[in-house]
């Protein structure tokens, strides 16, 4: 694990060793390994960019999303003042887009958060008790595995399609945390087995604090990772839904509900269907880079970078 | 072996039970299928009475469930809230489900193997971050974007070039089509190559990815150094000693997503407008239609089920050390 750390300070008395050896704790060694992975840190700071844009560049961006322009700025191209051109009813498409990414980012936001708190407590507690939470647990995943997970989607989308972004995505993360959940579940089976929970059991340890301060420290790697990757998922997922008319409805809209609004008239006015699969596909590239690179990291066993 | 079989099959008709009644129920509760009906204010009261009690609308939930698991369970699929049989709407929609998955799933499952061997066999060079870029790429857009692109540049331009249309961006052949049986395989060319190369790029990006990461893992082990030490030729030591064992985890993988493909890729489905699986579930969701819903729902579970069930039997027959 850590590299050991001299006894005395060596130049106390004269350099006794000729080189010393600087202690770098786990974290430090995870960060290391992941600035090594150049595409995974651009990836993360355009992200990052991208993630501040939808979230508060609508405010920033002199046109609203339903303003409506002057007769003579309809129905064109990009240009300066409209980097990603005008609809033909008169809309700015860049704050369209910003609209839309911003509906998306809270939504894949929102999903990413909510599924992983619920699949880290539900496999956490399957993993550590078995039991009937246990099946329970395989049953659900079993079941999403005979129904594709579209069709809930699709069924809890046409029912709460009218409610607002919230709703849709308590939707999908109550129908997304069963892969983070079967994750911890599998690495606290192997972990309860570990020696050091046999100590802390023998120190008097709670059950509570054997799984919170123990395990679940042990278990962060694949959560973040997991975590990042809903994030993908829940973008590309939420868009589908849109695309069909089951996920955001009018007149809010969403990078989905664009592209299918400007699917007609892609051939005509190609900006109006470009610019939204566009800003889907950096989001969910940059994070699927990031999920990659963050992977590495956390992976003991990597060894392309001296960590 | 046989027990497993037995036992497999037994909670996955279990889970297939649950899942049904679930759905019914699910159905039973998003909206009124005589909403149509009643918008009309012509429509005579006697009428959406006569419909209430044709479709058991006047009966409770349960019982409803109840029915339509008689039903089933005699192997009748019952019609559709218009009256329409929906066995045949299913076949239909199969059958086009089918032609598209197949052929996209064959392209898919040789691009990725390549791909991935490939990247693996010359880990980090450029053809090698070029592949996982494009892996990447494909794994993060959404498939109407990119089956837009491809009406876009492939359909209309070659159609352009040469001048007549070959290539078709909506429906799965022609109406009306006249002509000698090759010309009609050609009409369905035409109309299957769009979305087969839509499916197939998006699931060959997972599948190429999968295929490098347990390439490398069979690279690195210790039997491939030794097949090198015994002075074997790369290419022997490639075909006959790595990608034999580096293919096992990927057919598993693909035997269970085959199994979903069954279920009809609904958004594929969608943009080209093939009145395939996904579309059947679609249009029956916005018209609450529980018979046609739970109907696929059988009939893709199953499919499902069995492919998942051979996936484990596969990594059993593929690799002797693990018994099934």
């Amino acid at each position: 694990m850590t590299a050991t750390v001299p006894e005395a300070a060596p130049n106390a008395a004269g350099p006794e060793r000729e080189f010393t050896v600087e202690s770098r704790s786990q974290t430090r060694m995870i960060l290391r390994r992941f600035l090594q992975h150049r595409a995974a840190v651009i990836s993360g700071v355009v992200l990052l960019l991208a993630i501040l844009a939808a979230l508060i560049g609508g405010r920033l961006w002199h046109y609203r999303y339903d303003d409506f322009l002057a007769v003579d700025q309809i129905d064109k191209p990009p240009s300066l003042s409209h980097p990603m051109g005008t609809t033909s009813a008169g809309r700015d498409v860049f704050a369209q887009v910003l609209r839309g990414a911003q509906k998306s980012v809270q939504i894949a936001l929102t999903v990413a958060l909510v599924s992983t708190t619920i699949g880290v407590l539900i496999g956490a507690f399957a993993g550590f008790y078995r039991g009937i939470l246990d099946s329970l647990l395989m049953r659900f995943t079993d079941l999403f595995l005979i129904i594709p997970p579209l069709i809930f989607f699709a069924m809890l989308g046409r029912k709460f399609a009218g409610s607002g972004w919230f709703a849709l995505a308590l939707c999908l993360a109550a129908l997304s945390w069963t892969s983070i959940a079967r994750v911890v579940r599998g690495t606290f089976l192997s972990l309860r087995e570990k020696e050091y929970v046999e100590a802390a059991r023998a120190l008097g340890a709670s059950n509570k604090r054997i799984i919170f301060k123990h395990l679940l420290p042990n278990t962060v790697g694949p959560i973040i990772v997991n975590a990042t990757i809903t994030v993908a998922v829940a973008i590309l997922v939420e868009t589908s839904l849109s695309y069909l008319g089951l996920g955001v409805q009018a007149p809010d809209t969403s990078l989905g509900k664009l592209i299918s609004d400007n699917q007609q008239s892609a051939a005509t006015r190609p900006w109006l269907f470009y610019f939204p699969g566009l800003y889907i596909i950096v989001i969910a590239l940059t994070v699927n880079f990031l999920g990659d690179g963050l992977r590495d990291a956390f992976d003991p066993t990597q060894r392309r970078v001296r960590a | 072996m046989l027990g497993f079989i037995i036992r497999r099959l037994l909670t996955s008709v279990f889970v297939l039970f649950l899942a049904s009644i679930l759905v019914f129920v699910a159905v039973s509760s998003l909206g009124d299928p005589l909403a149509e009906l009643r918008a009309n204010p012509r429509t005579p009261k006697s009428t959406i009475e006569a419909k209430k009690r044709e479709l058991n609308l006047d009966k409770s939930v349960p019982q409803r469930y109840v029915i339509w698991l008689k039903d089933f369970g005699t192997g009748k699929l019952g019609n559709d809230n218009r009256g329409r049989p929906v066995y045949p709407q299913l076949k239909s929609a199969m059958e086009l489900t089918l032609r598209m998955a197949i052929g996209a799933t064959i392209i898919a499952a040789f691009l990725a193997v390549f791909v991935g061997v490939y990247s693996a066999v010359r880990q980090y060079s450029i053809s090698d971050y070029i592949f996982t870029f494009l892996g990447f790429l494909f794994l993060s857009t959404p498939v109407f974007w990119l089956a837009g692109l491809l009406k876009l540049y492939g359909a209309i331009k070659i159609n352009n070039f040469f001048n007549r249309q070959l290539v078709y961006t909506q429906g799965d052949s022609s109406p009306n089509f006249t002509g000698g049986f090759w010309a009609r395989m050609g009409d369905y060319a035409g109309h299957t190559i769009l979305p087969w190369i839509a499916l197939a790029l998006i699931s060959f990006a997972a599948w190429s990815r999968y295929q490098r990461a347990t390439m490398l893992d069979v690279l690195n082990s210790d039997y491939v150094r030794l097949a090198r030490a015994k002075g074997l030729s790369n290419r022997r030591v490639l075909t006959r000693h790595a990608l034999r064992n580096a293919l096992i985890p990927l057919v598993t993988v693909m035997a269970i997503d085959i199994g979903a493909v069954f279920a009809g890729a609904v958004i594929t489905e969608t943009v080209f407008n093939w009145a395939g699986m996904g579309r059947l579930f679609i249009d029956a969701l916005r018209g609450y239609e529980s018979n046609v819903l739970l109907a696929w729902m059988m009939v893709t579970g199953v499919f499902v089920i069995v492919f998942n069930l051979a996936a484990d039997l596969l990594y059993g027959v593929l690799d002797p050390r693990i018994r099934v």
